[in-house]
């Protein structure tokens, strides 16, 4: 990027919104932290907490290190299977955000394409793919994702469920949530097909593909990411309810829901810090990719709802 | 009015077939139903035998109007898991979430409505303010997240209410209520509070958006320039605007309340249907999902439908000649 | 003795640089019985004004100087519950858009009855009997059946004619109509105009009829009050001020008019636009656009001066008077 590209960014509308939302830069800055913290989770964890070898179930359940009774070595305190918490969260942050971004390129993907290709072609495919998309509408989220889970794991035999199971969990959030997409995208392709200049291109006997990649696809990214940032924050919360619901990540490789699955079920026993504070990383992680969403479809287009 | 009616009811039609597809393509797809029903070393004429019994022979639409014919007299086999008929488990659990997502249901109007008007009412005072910026906490936070805090805060720390289960429920005919006793009620109040408190908060942010609107109209205006009181003027002019649109949006919730009850019973150990789905999705009982997924759309479409014919008799505009007439 | 009498009011709404005056230094006076016109641009203060005087202006905006009397007592800085037994009750207002103005899911009766109830002692029964005698009054036709209706059933005229309707209803002394004609069909406002002079004649309510129409003015009011960027630049009875205008502004506003019979080649048009509130010049607010103005008037703002029949704000007649 040249230098004035750079400062035509810092002089954008987008750019000065940003430096005067307070509320967007303290979002963006936890969000990096969050980022960072998953991306080197294996460097920042003190152990592996997937790794049995590297447990001594006589530091089980031991509480914070700041609250009696704690060990230093284990800063949040540690689980029944003496697995430390600070470690475990950094991982289980990390596979929730997997799950999250990989189920938001999923959605994103899927609903494009349906999107231009239902705008484009018209007629009884778009038709078929709207009517999809409207029962889909019409039932919560965390249904669809749980049935699609359940199909999944009724066709996988029950032995390579723990295995599958992220994938099974990128492909349920994946499903349920490309229905915005593409009705964003189909909106905006229809308006732009009827322009004279596609109309030309395609006299000119350019193919429907080129002219949607070329033309239509740049006008739509900006809702696109709006869409993407609030559906990333679904999509984490949707994984930590289904894995929290048992029917998500395994206790073998836990995500945050699962980690409070966990947490929860010892809750009767005193050990609060197994389910505390991986729901505060969680509430937090949501909290912020929240407030930029909302803040970015306000900076990006006010008319967009 | 009339031609509404049939033509909601025609679309109706249409959702339930089409979940009854995706229910049928579960049956269908997922596992040979026949292995389930023939012993592991049965030759291939036995099988044969069976799946003649099971219609499995005949072109899939018959075998799917067959599907219909049977689910609409809500019979949907047995379960894989324990072999006991689908609508028997279904109906002893369906009372308990029945009575679970009414009293969330409740709850979110009772309290949110009062809080929207409040804080669409003085936008600017200390407790709209910091109502705003709770209900923006309370629609981030994970509903899991609030039943746990609400059962280490009452349950294990207070130790005030009790933390799973209905308490003592009394039968009435089939249908099992805690409404009843004491313990049943106590029973109810985290796990119908912890439903509810997303739902409110939406709908105190819709009342309070709706109403700040519906108070900028010329019709509130004139009557302020008419010298109408302003419990009239809040209350009966401008409550009643607000709440036609407050309705549609409710009753599509209404299913949001049902779906997010399966979280509730697993987090309260609540025996109701959703924790009966959940094992269902957990061990791919496929004869439950179908049916529950029926069972929860066809709830959904009846109260769509419902909330639509409502919205008509409210609304004078749309009672006499179906379209609203332009502003 | 006069009914309404406005002495020197101004309102103000805080602004990013300070407070703006939306109208400054207004006085005039409505005697009982009488229509006074205001005439002006959009933007020129009419409303504003109409919206002081029955004491709804929208916060932050608020009186901050002058006074307002109504049958010698003042209504400017009375409590909200006070004034508002007044709105309705001795001032009622009629609004522009006739469509918008009714609460869509109340009857035209409900509306009515409880508007009657509110300020007069009656049962809910009598209230009935009153609303439907309106209707009538205001040319619904078959009011008993109409009465229990909703405001969608009826057309953009008869919606008018029940806005004018419940603005009367309680049998105020004064009544505000703003541009009561503007959003209707041309052939519709004749009608609207007649009825409201109509029911003036019988009821004896005074009228400040809020328009941009010079001609509306002529047919239907007594006397007439011209507007400028916040300020009233004359005053006076139709005839005076119609035939024989004197401040420069109405003058180009006459000229503007088109009219039946020979035609001048080009209609006359005053150079130009009028300021915005936060805009207004130092000294004579329409100095900038006035074909004959002097050095005083970019200095020194001119006062409303002159007689009962006439009065106007300009340094030109001060100096023919001198």
């Amino acid at each position: 990027m040249t230098t004035s590209t750079l400062s035509r960014l810092y002089d954008s509308d987008i750019a000065w919104n940003f430096r005067h939302s307070w509320m967007a830069r303290i979002s963006t800055v936890t969000l990096l932290l969050l980022f960072a913290a998953a991306l080197f989770a294996p460097l920042l964890a003190t152990q592996n907490p997937y790794d049995i070898s590297q447990l001594f179930l006589l530091d089980s359940e031991l509480p914070p290190s700041w609250v009696e009774g704690g060990d230093p070595r284990y800063l949040l305190g540690t689980d029944q299977q003496a697995r430390d918490l600070y470690s475990s969260i950094l991982y289980g942050l990390r596979l929730s955000l997997i799950v999250g971004f990989a189920s938001v390129v999923l959605a994103a993907g899927l609903g494009i394409s349906l999107g231009l290709i239902g705008g484009f072609v018209g007629g009884m495919v778009d038709g078929a793919i709207m009517r999809v998309a409207d029962i889909l509408l019409s039932f919560p989220a965390i249904l669809v994702a749980l049935l699609v889970n359940g199909v999944a794991r009724g066709i996988l035999p029950p032995d390579q469920h723990a295995d599958a199971a992220i994938w099974v969990m990128i492909l349920a959030i994946g499903l349920t949530n490309w229905v915005q997409y593409a009705r964003t995208v189909r909106g905006s392709t229809m308006v732009e097909r009827r322009k004279e200049y596609v109309q030309a291109a395609r006299i000119n006997g350019v193919s429907g593909m080129g002219i949607m990649m070329h033309h239509i696809l740049p006008n739509v990214l900006g809702p696109v990411l709006v869409i993407a940032t609030i559906n990333l924050g679904m999509a984490v919360l949707t994984e930590a309810t289904l894995s929290f619901l048992g029917v998500g990540m395994p206790a073998t490789q836990p995500s945050l829901g699962t980690l409070i699955r966990i947490g929860n079920e010892y809750l009767f026993s005193g050990v609060w810090w197994v389910v505390i504070f991986p729901s505060v990383v969680l509430v937090i992680l949501v909290l912020a990719v929240n407030l930029l969403g909302d803040w970015l479809r306000d900076a990006l287009n006010p008319k967009l709802r | 009015m009339l031609g509404f009616l049939i033509r909601r009811i025609i679309q109706s039609i249409f959702v339930m077939l089409t979940v009854a597809l995706i229910a049928f393509m579960m049956f269908r797809f997922m596992g040979d139903p026949v292995n389930s029903l023939v012993a592991e070393n049965a030759t291939t004429e036995e099988r044969d035998a069976v799946r003649e019994r099971l219609g499995l022979d005949q072109p899939i639409w018959v075998q799917y109007g067959r599907f219909v014919a049977r689910a609409s007299t809500g019979d949907f086999g047995l379960s894989w898991r324990n072999a006991r008929p689908v609508s028997t488990l279904l109906s002893e659990r369906f009372p308990a979430t029945a009575e679970l997502v009414l009293v969330a249901a409740g709850l979110s109007l009772l309290i949110g409505i009062p809080l929207g008007i409040l804080t669409a009412l003085r936008p600017s005072s200390l407790s709209a303010q910091s109502l705003q910026l709770l209900s923006l906490i309370g629609i981030s936070l994970p509903t899991f997240v609030t039943g746990i805090l609400l059962i280490l805060i009452f349950s294990v720390w207070l130790g005030w209410l009790p933390s799973f289960g209905r308490g003592t429920v009394i039968d009435i005919g089939w249908w099992s209520t805690g409404f009843l006793t004491v313990s049943g009620l106590k029973a109810l109040i985290l796990p119908s509070f912890m439903l509810c408190l997303f739902q409110l908060t939406l709908i105190m942010r819709l009342v309070r958006a709706e109403m700040m609107e519906v108070l900028r109209t010329d019709y509130i205006k004139f009557a302020k320039a008419r010298g109408l009181t302003n419990r009239s003027i809040n209350f009966r002019h401008a409550l009643k605007n607000t709440l036609i649109p407050v309705i549609t949006i409710f009753g599509l919730q209404l299913g949001g309340l049902i779906a997010f009850a399966i979280v509730t019973e697993t987090v309260f150990q609540w025996p109701g249907m959703g924790a009966l789905f959940i094992q269902a999705v957990s061990f791919g009982d496929v004869p439950v999902m179908a049916a529950y997924l029926v069972l929860v759309s066809l709830i959904f479409v009846i109260i769509n439908t419902t909330v639509d014919l409502l919205y008509a008799v409210l609304d004078p505009r749309l009672r006499v000649d179906g379209t609203k007439s332009a502003h | 003795m006069t009914l309404l009498t406005v002495e020197n009011l101004t309102v103000a709404f805080p602004g990013r640089r300070g407070t703006v005056n939306a109208i400054e230094d207004v006085t005039l006076s409505v005697s009982p019985g009488e229509i006074l016109g205001m005439v002006g641009e959009s933007g020129a203060g009419k409303s504003m004004t109409g919206a002081a005087i029955i004491g709804l202006i929208e916060p932050p905006g608020g009186i901050t100087q002058g006074e307002i009397r109504l049958e010698g007592d003042r209504i400017d800085n009375l409590r909200p519950e006070a004034m508002r037994r007044i709105r309705g009750r001795k001032i009622g207002a009629i609004f522009q858009d006739p469509l918008t103005s009714l609460n869509p899911v109340l009857t035209v009766g409900e509306q009515l009855i409880e508007t009657i109830q509110t300020h007069l002692k009656l049962s809910k029964a009598d209230a009935r009997e009153r609303a439907i005698d309106w209707l009538r009054r205001v040319g619904i036709p078959a009011p008993e059946a109409r009465i229990d209706t909703y405001p969608h059933q009826y057309s953009g005229g008869m919606r008018q004619r029940v806005v004018i309707a419940l603005a009367l209803c309680a049998e105020p002394r004064l009544v505000i109509a703003d541009e009561p004609t503007t959003a209707l069909d041309v052939s519709v406002q004749a009608q609207i105009i007649a009825l409201l002079r109509r029911l003036a004649r019988e009821t004896g309510v005074a009228v400040i009829l809020v328009t941009h129409d010079m001609g509306v003015i002529a047919e239907t009011a007594d006397r007439v009050a011209v507007m400028y960027a916040g300020r009233i630049v004359e005053v006076g009875s139709v005839a005076e001020v119609l035939t024989a205008p004197k401040h420069p502004y109405t003058s180009g506003l006459m000229a503007s008019i088109p009219r039946i019979g020979p035609r001048p080649d080009v209609l006359a048009q005053i150079e130009g636009a009028m300021p915005r509130p936060n805009a207004r010049p130092e000294g004579c607010a329409f100095a900038p656009r006035c074909p004959h103005k002097m050095d005083i008037c970019l200095q020194q703002r001119p006062k409303l001066e002159g007689s009962e029949e006439k009065s106007v704000a300009c340094h030109l007649i001060e100096e023919v008077s001198v």
